[in-house]
């Protein structure tokens, strides 16, 4: 069974957007055609989760792919591909998919559908997820904290090349066990300028 | 310059049509500058609060050129934000930084910036030279003794605070960007509680109740929806706490530049912002200098050719 957070964005409050998280996720594969055959009733932005840092992170996207779409200005064929394009910091299409894109060996996954029509509820996505996706939902609580937990920090930080300079260093003088103050701080900062990324894209 | 305006009535009708997705609605004028329109209002998630600066056409211009100026200014702008975020996220307790970059569209002519709850350091001069009851060098001779002879200690938060700003601008100078508008109301400090010792030591000095016209503006502009504060009785009776960071804000006339002559010019404002301030604001200012000589490799060349800057501004100012 799916579990749905409905997500609203301030000045587009007529757009929710609805978000999945799912782990041990055993048919990325199968997910992973469907969109490439382009089946309609796929339409959703199904993401490694590895790769998303923080809801702030996966709303920015999601505002400006929304925002493409509601002002005519897409640069590929739906705001879910375009969420997915806005990812990433460079204008390449491909290179998107393949970095925050579903691979056939994802296993844990972010699906984000957003609502653009009265046919798109939270229940009717929550149906057919459950029926589609196979893997274990995670519940997103209403303030989405939930949504950075599997990321990979250091893989995050390549793709914007945002590399740690001292991250080696620190892994010698023994990584703690947890999240520590300092380091939750650092990751606030790496989301900070990656959401500046996100804007600039293509500028 | 850079005084935020009055707030003025809200308008029933909208003065302007804003860039999409906008409304008025969930919208907060800050400021309505020549050039932009800021307004407080919330982004991403409805608890994200932020600024929205938008860069509305200019009637008066062609449309072509006109958008082409907005999204020049708007991207140059965004550019620095996110280059000075990037540079000063290696830096351990760096002590400084700026609004981030939340969304932008230059071709609507709006960026949605990260909001810096705190107090400009304009604020923080009026209020803490008030509180100690500080004198001008003229009236007072420099650096004195409160009456009840714990003044250098009392005034040691004022003091921390300069050597603050000598090294922001330092840090900033040094990672290739230049201000272009650097006066005490683009500097702020980000709000920090006090701790309850703090709290004690401070209700311990003599408060000289007088608001300034710019402070009751700015606690206008920022009581109406800030995150809560301790207390606002508590607030009151304190000036404002000087131990967050420091926030550089404004950067619409920002360059990349390592150019000496951009960074003593960028002190020479800060300087007349200062004395325009208050008489006492002229010996804090040196601490500045002080502090900014020393925090980065160059920095001394550009307090020899602030001495220059000054030159030229004075013959300026005599010329009339
Ligand atoms: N990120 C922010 N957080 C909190 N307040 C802000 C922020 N940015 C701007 N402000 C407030 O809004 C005012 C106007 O913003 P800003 O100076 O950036 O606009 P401007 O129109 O370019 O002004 P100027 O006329 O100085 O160029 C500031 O003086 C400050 O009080
Ligand atoms: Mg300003």
């Amino acid at each position: 069974m799916a579990a749905v957070q409905t997500f609203y964005l301030p000045h587009y409050p007529t757009y929710p957007i609805y978000v999945c998280m799912f782990k041990d996720v055993s048919n990325a594969d199968f997910l992973r055609s469907q969109l490439l055959e382009a089946n309609p009733k796929f339409d959703y932005a199904f993401l490694d989760a590895t790769m998303i840092l923080s809801l702030p992170h996966l709303l920015s996207a999601s505002f400006l792919a929304l925002h493409s779409h509601v002002t005519h200005r897409s640069k590929t064929r739906t705001p879910h591909s375009e969420l997915v394009f806005r990812l990433h910091p460079s204008n390449n299409i491909g290179e998107s998919y393949k970095r925050f894109g579903i691979s056939d060996s994802t296993t844990y996954l972010i699906a984000v559908k957003i609502g653009l029509g009265p046919e798109t509820t939270a229940e009717s996505v929550m149906e057919h997820l459950s029926e589609n996706v196979k893997g274990e939902a995670v519940l997103i609580g209403g303030g989405g904290l939930e949504i950075g937990m599997w990321a990979n920090e250091a893989k995050v930080r390549k793709v914007y090349k945002l590399e740690n300079k001292d991250a080696a260093k620190k892994e010698k003088n023994g990584a703690v066990n947890g999240v520590d103050r300092a380091e939750a701080n650092q990751r606030q900062e790496v989301e900070s300028v990656i959401l500046g990324m996100v804007s600039l894209k293509g500028s | 310059m850079t005084d935020p305006a009055p707030p003025e009535p809200q308008p029933a009708q909208p003065q302007h049509i804003l860039s999409l997705p906008f409304t008025t609605s969930n919208l907060t004028l800050l400021t309505q500058g020549a050039e932009a329109l800021v307004y407080r209002t919330t982004f991403l998630t409805p608890s994200t609060p932020c600024v929205l600066k938008y860069r509305p056409p200019k009637p008066y211009r062609h449309p072509t050129l006109d958008k082409r100026l907005t999204k020049a200014r708007l991207l140059a702008e965004a550019r620095v934000l996110v280059k000075c975020r990037k540079e000063f996220m290696g830096v351990e307790g760096a002590g400084v930084s700026v609004p981030a970059v939340l969304g932008a569209d230059w071709e609507m002519g709006w960026v949605v910036l990260e909001w810096v709850d705190g107090w400009t350091v304009r604020k923080c001069l009026d209020e803490w030279i008030h509180t100690l009851g500080l004198k001008g060098e003229r009236q007072g001779g420099g650096r004195e003794e409160g009456a009840d002879g714990g003044g250098r200690q009392k005034e040691e938060p004022l003091w921390d605070l300069m050597r603050k700003v000598g090294k922001a601008v330092g840090k900033l100078h040094e990672i290739g960007v230049c201000h272009g508008d650097l006066t005490t109301s683009n500097l702020m400090v980000r709000r920090v509680a006090y701790t309850s010792q703090e709290q004690e030591k401070n209700t311990g000095v003599r408060h000289v109740g007088r608001q300034t016209v710019s402070a009751m503006r700015e606690a206008a502009i920022t009581e109406s929806d800030a995150p809560p504060e301790p207390s606002s009785q508590t607030a009151e009776q304190q000036p404002p706490n000087l131990n967050g960071d420091i926030v550089l804000i404004d950067f619409g006339l920002a360059t990349q530049t390592v150019q000496d002559e951009d960074r003593a010019v960028d002190l020479y404002v800060l300087e007349r912002a200062f004395a325009a301030t208050h008489p006492a604001a002229e010996p804090l200012f040196r601490e500045v200098l002080r502090v900014y000589g020393e925090s980065f490799k160059g920095a001394r060349t550009v307090l020899k050719r602030l001495e220059d800057v000054r030159l030229r501004g004075r013959k300026r100012s005599m010329l009339g």
